[in-house]
This record gives C-alpha cells, sequence and structure tokens, in this order.
C-alpha cells in the first residue's frame, strides 16, 4: 500500500521527541523473542529504521509531515518533554515552575548544554525560537500555540519567564518544541537556511548525512547532556513500499519499522520470525470516524445519527480491517488516557434498535429494493474518504453493507486528498465523511469541537454546535488543574456519546517490530521510543 | 538539410511557449491547493498561517502575473524553489534524483532493444513455427504481468528466500566506504532486478513491432531479388532486410527519450529507487507547482528534441525525406 503525502498530512498535534506517541494501557503486549542473553550494555552498531515517507526539512519548525519530525526528534530536543507514561517533564530545562495563578511559567535551562557544534545553549535559543516562531514572514504551522504568549523574557541565560493572559493547558506542552541554534540562525533567512540539509541541534544524535530518497544517517551525540546514547548510528532508510519493507526486514536490511495488521497478525507469527524480532502492539493515538455534515437535512436528527452507530458492527470492522489489532472508539479520547472517560455508555451493535430509531424519526416504509422511505424520498447518503488508505475504503464498503440491512442505501466517494480537502470538506459539500484524527497527548480539542471553529479550512467542518461542549472546551484549556480538566473532558465525552456527531470506528494499534539483536526495548504507555538512547546490541551481535 | 534543421528548431520556439502555457493551465486547473495541502487538518494551524504561506509561495497574485513571473524565470533557466517544507531550488531536486532514473533506463533501453531486434528477427523469419509462437506467448506474459507483483515474486525469492540479491535501494549500508570497483560491482548488483522487471515488459511491444516491421520487408521483391542473387540466408536478413526493417524502430527510439527522464512511480516506490517517477508523482500530490511545471517543461522539452533527432536520423536513414524537404 503507497501512503500518500496528504494522508501523512492528517496529523494534530506533532511532537517530534516522540517517535512512537501511544497512549496507556495496562495490557501493552510485547511478544518476546528469544531468551534475552545475559549481557550488559554495550556501545556501538547501528539502528536503521525503514521508513515509508521522507523527511522535507530538518528544521523542524518548517515541516509538516512526521517522516521529518521523527528524524528531528532523534537531533534536537524542547524544553520539555513527555516521559514513558506520558507526563510532562523537563527535557533541555531541568525544571519547571507554573505560578500559583497559571499565568507564567518559568523554565530553568539544564547548564552547560552545547550544540553539536560546540556553541553553549541559552536563554537566547528559546528567545529566538519563540520569535522566528510567530514572525509573520515564517512559513510555518506552529505559531498559534505561541500566539497566547503575552510576554517572554530572559532574566539571565538559563532562565526564561513566560507570561499568558489567561491560563492555558496547552502552553505547557506547547514549550514542547525543537529548540532552535539562534547562533546559526539569527539575521538570517530561515527558510534558504542550510540547516534544513545539515541541522545542528542539542539531541542525542547529530546529523551526518542525508542521500536523498535514500538514507539520512545520525550518529551518536557523545557529549550528549543525559549520557551519550548506546547504539552510534541511527539510519533512516526510505522505503516507500510497505511489502518491500517487510521484506528487507526478513532479509535483514532493516531493524525497525511499523507492520500492517496483516502483517503482524499473519505473516510474522512463525517460529523463524519471533525468534529474530520483537513485536509490539499497543494503541495508537489516533482514531478513525465517521462524521455527519450537520448542516444536511438528513442528519440533523440526533435519532438518526445514533440509528446509524447502532447499525455499524464495530467489532467486525475491528476483525475485518485490522484483523483484531485495534479497540472500538466511543469518543474522542483514546483509551487509557487521563482525560478518557470509560463510563460512557456506548451505543452498541443492535440492528433492530436502530430500527425503531429510524422508525421514530419517521423512515417506517420500505421502497421494492429494501430501502426506508420518507414522503416519498428514499434514505441514501454518500461516505466520502481520501484516495490511498486502503483500510478507510474496506470499513467504508463493511459499513455500507451493514447499513443495507436497515435499509439505508449509502454509495461509497473516493477522492484524490487534494480535491477532498478543497472541493468537499473545505466547503462543506459532502454527507458523511470517512477521515482518522491523530490525537495529541493534550485532551483540548477546542479546534475540532468548538462552535466558532466551523468556517472554511477549519476543523469543526461538521458544524457541530453545542453550548455546553463550547463552554466545557474552554474551562478544559483554561486551568491546569488537572480535576477540573477531567471533569470537562469526561462531560464532554457523554454529550458526545449522547448526540454522536460522528459515530467514533476505532484505535488502530500501532504495531511496531525490532530486530531481537536489540536490547533494551521496553513498551510504555508512551511507546517503545521513549527510552531509544538506552537502546544497545550485545558486543557479540554487533553487525555494523 | 541545413534549412531543415533550422527550420525543425525555429519551430520548437512557439511550441515551448504553447507548453508552458499549457502546464501552467492544467496543474492550476486540478482543484487542491499547494498551502491547504500542508496545513489542512492541523488545529494548530491558524487562517494566517494560510495567509502568510500563500504570500510566501506568491500564490495570491493574479493567475496571469504568475505565468509571466514563472516563465520569465524559465526564459532564464531558473525553475524556482519547490512548494514542499524544504523549499529547494527545483532544479536540485530534478538534478539529484535525474542521473539514477536516467542510468537506469538507458541500461533498460539497451536491453530493451538489444534483446527485441534479434526476438523479433527470430519470430519473423521462423514464422509460424512452434518458436514463433513461443516467444509471443513469453513476450505477452511479460507485457501482461503487473510490474509490482512480478518486482515482489523476485524479491522474495532472490532476495529473501536464496539472499543472492539485495532487495531494495541502490546501495548497501555501509558502501561508500568501500573502493570503487566494489561500490560499484554492489550498485550493479542492487540494478539487477530493476532493469530485469522494466525490460521484461517493454519487450512484447518492441518485438512485435520488430517482428512486423521485418515480415514487411522480407515479402518485397528485393529480397526475392538477392535470394536469387543467391546470397546466404543470413547475408539477405542481416544486411539487406534489417536495414529497412529497421526505420521505424528508429522512430520508436526517438520517442523513447523523453522516457529516459521519467520513471514509473509504482516501480521506483517498490523497489526504494529514489527517481524521477517518485519526485512527480509527490510533487503532483502536493499539488507542488514549481517541481510539476518543471518536470513537464523539462519533458516536453525532451520529446521535441527526441522528435527532432528521430526525424533527423530518419532524413539520414531515409533519402527519400531527405531530398524532399522543402
Amino acid at each position: 500500500m503507497i501512503v500518500l503525502p496528504g494522508v501523512r498530512c492528517l496529523l494534530m498535534a506533532l511532537f517530534s521527541s516522540m517517535v512512537f506517541a501511544a497512549c496507556t494501557r495496562s495490557e501493552i503486549s510485547p511478544v518476546p523473542a528469544a531468551v534475552v542473553s545475559s549481557s550488559i550494555p554495550a556501545t556501538g552498531d547501528s539502528l536503521v529504521e525503514g521508513t515509508i515517507g521522507e523527511a522535507s526539512t530538518l528544521i523542524p519548525l518548517l515541516a509538516s509531515d512526521a517522516s521529518s519530525h521523527a528524524v528531528a526528534g532523534q537531533i534536537y530536543n524542547g524544553l520539555v518533554k513527555y516521559d514513558k507514561n506520558l507526563n510532562i517533564v523537563g527535557d533541555l530545562a531541568k525544571s519547571f515552575d507554573i505560578s500559583a495563578d497559571g499565568l507564567t511559567i518559568t523554565f530553568h535551562l539544564h547548564p552547560g548544554i552545547t550544540w553539536h557544534d560546540g556553541a553553549p545553549l541559552t536563554s537566547r535559543d528559546v528567545l529566538y525560537t519563540y520569535r522566528i516562531t510567530i514572525d509573520p514572514k515564517t512559513p510555518t504551522a506552529y505559531a498559534e500555540d505561541f500566539k497566547q504568549v503575552k510576554n517572554i523574557t530572559a532574566p539571565d541565560i538559563h532562565t526564561i519567564r513566560v507570561t499568558y493572559d489567561s491560563p492555558f493547558a496547552p502552553a505547557l506542552a506547547s514549550w514542547g518544541v525543537n529548540i532552535l541554534p539562534a547562533h546559526l540562525l539569527e539575521g538570517k533567512d530561515i527558510t534558504t537556511s542550510p540547516l534544513s540539509r545539515r541541522p545542528v541541534g542539542t539531541g542525542p544524535y547529530r546529523f551526518k548525512e542525508w542521500v536523498s530518497g535514500q538514507k539520512i544517517v545520525l550518529e551518536a551525540n557523545k557529549d550528549y547532556f543525559e549520557g551519550r546514547p548506546n547504539i552510534d548510528r541511527f539510519i533512516y532508510r526510505i522505503i516507500p513500499d510497505s511489502s518491500t519493507m517487510y521484506m528487507e526486514l526478513k532479509a535483514g536490511g532493516i531493524d525497525l519499522m511499523n507492520l500492517t495488521p496483516v502483517q503482524y497478525a499473519r505473516q510474522t507469527a512463525a517460529k523463524s520470525f519471533t525468534r529474530r524480532f520483537n513485536k509490539y502492539r499497543y494503541p495508537s493515538s489516533s482514531y478513525l470516524y465517521m462524521g455527519y455534515n450537520l448542516r444536511h437535512p438528513l442528519f440533523g436528527d440526533k435519532r438518526i445519527r445514533q440509528a446509524i452507530t447502532a447499525a455499524i458492527n464495530k467489532d467486525e470492522l475491528i476483525q475485518g480491517v485490522l484483523f483484531g489489532m485495534g479497540q472500538k472508539a466511543h469518543g474522542p479520547i483514546v483509551p487509557g488516557r487521563w482525560a478518557y472517560n470509560p463510563a460512557v455508555r456506548d451505543i452498541a451493535y443492535d440492528p433492530k434498535h436502530a430500527a425503531e430509531l429510524l422508525a421514530e424519526a419517521g423512515w417506517k416504509e420500505k421502497n421494492s429494493d429494501g430501502i426506508l422511505v420518507k414522503n416519498g424520498t428514499p434514505f441514501k447518503f454518500t461516505i466520502l474518504t481520501n484516495q490511498g488508505n486502503q483500510q478507510r475504503l474496506m470499513t467504508a464498503q463493511i459499513v455500507q453493507q451493514r447499513l443495507r440491512t436497515v435499509g439505508i442505501d449509502v454509495r461509497i466517494r473516493i477522492v484524490e486528498w487534494a480535491a477532498f480537502l478543497k472541493e468537499f470538506v473545505n466547503k462543506g459539500n459532502f454527507e458523511v465523511v470517512m477521515l482518522a484524527w491523530n490525537i495529541s497527548q493534550d485532551p483540548d480539542m477546542y479546534d475540532i469541537w468548538h462552535s466558532s471553529k466551523n468556517k472554511p479550512g477549519e476543523l469543526n467542518f461538521i458544524g457541530f454546535k453545542n453550548a455546553e461542549v463550547d463552554r466545557l472546551l474552554i474551562e478544559g484549556r483554561n486551568t491546569f488543574d488537572i480535576e477540573k480538566r477531567r471533569r470537562a473532558y469526561f462531560r464532554i465525552q457523554e454529550i458526545l456519546a449522547e448526540e454522536q456527531p460522528y459515530t467514533f470506528l476505532y484505535v488502530p494499534d500501532a504495531l511496531p517490530v525490532v530486530s531481537a539483536r536489540i536490547r533494551g526495548v521496553e513498551p510504555a504507555p508512551a511507546g517503545i521510543g521513549h527510552n531509544q538512547n538506552h537502546w544497545y546490541v550485545p558486543k557479540n551481535e554487533q553487525v555494523y | 538539410m541545413f534549412r531543415y534543421l533550422t527550420k525543425r528548431i525555429l519551430m520548437l520556439i512557439p511550441l515551448m511557449i504553447g507548453i508552458t502555457l499549457i502546464t501552467f493551465t492544467v496543474i492550476h486547473l486540478a482543484p487542491g491547493e499547494p498551502v491547504e495541502m500542508q496545513m489542512a487538518m492541523n488545529p494548530k494551524v491558524g487562517k494566517e498561517a494560510r495567509e502568510r504561506l500563500t504570500k510566501f509561495y506568491g500564490l495570491d497574485k493574479p493567475l496571469h502575473e504568475q505565468y509571466f513571473n514563472w516563465v520569465g524565470k524559465i526564459a532564464r533557466l531558473d525553475l524556482g524553489r519547490s512548494f514542499s517544507s524544504d523549499n529547494r531550488p527545483v532544479l536540485d531536486k530534478i538534478k539529484e534524483r535525474l542521473p539514477v532514473t536516467i542510468s537506469l533506463n538507458v541500461i533498460a533501453l539497451l536491453i530493451e532493444f538489444g534483446l527485441a531486434i534479434p526476438i523479433g528477427i527470430l519470430a519473423a523469419t521462423r514464422r509460424d513455427t512452434w518458436l514463433d509462437k513461443g516467444i509471443t506467448v513469453f513476450v505477452f506474459i511479460g507485457f501482461a504481468v503487473p510490474t509490482f507483483w512480478l518486482a515482489l515474486l523476485l524479491m522474495y525469492f532472490f532476495g529473501v528466500k536464496l539472499a543472492w540479491l539485495p532487495i531494495s535501494g541502490l546501495h548497501t549500508l555501509g558502501s561508500d566506504s568501500w573502493g570503487t570497483v566494489r561500490y560499484l560491482a554492489d550498485m550493479a548488483q542492487h540494478l539487477i532486478m530493476p532493469v530485469m522487471v522494466a525490460s521484461f515488459g517493454s519487450l512484447a511491444g518492441l518485438s512485435r513491432y520488430m517482428r512486423s516491421a521485418m515480415l514487411n520487408v522480407i515479402n518485397q521483391d528485393y529480397i526475392t531479388t538477392a535470394r536469387a542473387k543467391g546470397l546466404s540466408e543470413r547475408v539477405v536478413i542481416w544486411k539487406h532486410a534489417l536495414r529497412n526493417a529497421l526505420l521505424p524502430l528508429i522512430t520508436l527510439l526517438g520517442f523513447s527519450i523523453p522516457g529516459l527522464i521519467g520513471g514509473s512511480v509504482i516501480f521506483e516506490t517498490i523497489f526504494a529507487i529514489p527517481g524521477m517517477g517518485q519526485l512527480f508523482y509527490q510533487s503532483v500530490m502536493s499539488r507542488d507547482y514549481p517541481v510539476v511545471m518543471g518536470i513537464l517543461v523539462i519533458g516536453a522539452f525532451l520529446t521535441l528534441i527526441g522528435n527532432l533527432i528521430a526525424d533527423l536520423a530518419y532524413a539520414f536513414a531515409d533519402p527519400r525525406i531527405r531530398q524532399g524537404e522543402g
């Protein structure tokens, strides 16, 4: 399957310090390979990761694709990062304090951190990163959170103080952006800077080489402030086809990749495979949904939306499309996160209940084709989705078949991504869309659900409008008090489950596989990438 | 001959202008915008960010102004900068991919012609025998087999099972530190499967072409005359017949020249070869106007040059065309 560039644009917030963003669930299931030989962490060797897309620029501020951020995440640091349990902890900042009123955050940098070229990291670099991000001339997608900043100062070379107008919960996480080297960029045009192809950062790996379309090579930063990473080289090999990548994995050409559900479930179960590789599985930070255009008369009635959800068998979708590698979604928060409300009652698969709801809404009679009819109009609509995503197409087809049994005639239309956005989504010219959201660690979802965000190009394109949700969204983002936030988001999930503006379908699992010679991989709520610097290869198994 | 050449070259100018106009119009008619592709579906993007990027790319100017800016630059051989977030000069992006694509295509083309000509001749001279039929079946299998499927099978067999050949890419990791000979041998190994797959698919067309051209010639009177003179069959076929039968193939060769800079997306994707096909596909998908237009213009230019060369070669090979000028 070819993954289109457009598909990769479906990213909400990107936190580049995480290679495999994931979330909490107790039964994270590593499939252990051979018994770990008794060996002490050794340095040396290379880790080769297969990547479908090539990075576009290694100045992360300018990049909007996941591949660029994945590589940049090894080269740069933010002031803060998420730890393995998805708590925000200091990164370049040794510590940070939030004032009692929630309006001021003070970051204290680790002293003695140097850039890869030897220059010291100071608060000047942080100020520069902030200024260049909000500079109207910088073509970046990441200015929004920083625009909430009222004032930023650097009392000394290791301290930064940021003030906001009102408490803003996503603010702390927004300082996870990669800090850029002021001494190399200040006063220069960032869009033509050579750093986009030869970056200089503070991170565990330093840039070595980039061969376009083939590979990006990073080397261990021996002076890394948290200690050098064990593995000497980190190599990204660009292999745009997932079948090819899988064969490269089997042939030993790469050490790490993400499997597709069918590869995970069917093609990697043999002993000969599990002896050589460790497979991991945990929920990804995304969910697939069907969004109803609420401006359309057909979907104005919530009973109709509830009926459609009741007519869809989500378990069947997970089995059929994901080979069981996923779980049902019933709200916009991935299970296991602190903001996830487990008590929300999901609408279960029940075609009879669906028929009752439809009858209540006036869709009682069926025509000769078995399609529901009201005032002479048959019940039919089109599910619109983007080209190039086989899983979405298969999901839509199963949904189509299920809805047919309750008397709804569904068509599927596949549109190429650019046209999909411009002609359909942004113009509100659709009935139902099938799309996925990649979600950030912070539960703030103001941009997707607030009623003010329904203009062309904004993300509440289904036109959802609920006064209580609007209020709760603001409440949730304007406090750092986690209990208050939790209450707000719990209630939002209850409302969304009742209103069904989306039919939330499923949360697919992330399925990384790592060569068994790489040791120290420790799956956690944050995935497997959180302790990459501590991964190692025993001396007698090193191959590069 | 000189007047013919001048006329043909002057003709290229209006054609090129027409090509730039069509290229520009077509890409701007395609729904979707480059800015959308980078900014859409990202909650961290405000309206202002879109406007910022639109302005940065000069997409806020009226269309005709955008066109004249672009053509003006092209006239100075400047293809502009890519709209993707790397913002690199289009020429750089094309230049780093061109050598791979061209060498792969040239090798594949040589193999195609090198195989198709003898196969065609063989099939023509042994017309309707089991050999002819066998060849026909073989080349049509090549024509019908989906490239990606064949590629995957070969990769699995030669790469995973037998481990004789590398599966994808162009170099083994670490080959940069090897000596030149070993480095090139490594690269050659990487090219075996792609070249094999690429040429297999085109054998059918070319060899059938060769076969029919040959048959056409063989049935003509002068061949009968040559045979009547008592010339050996080898001389008749390879000297007298082949020369004339090759004429249509020269045209085909001319048409293949623009194809040399184009690559197949599927094929490059499967073998992880960073060539022009991938670049073009990705640029179209992200509406990277300068790159798309750059590749199209270069492609169109090469097509024109290819046609010109084919015509000249034709004129050279066939006196009737040369003398009938004017």
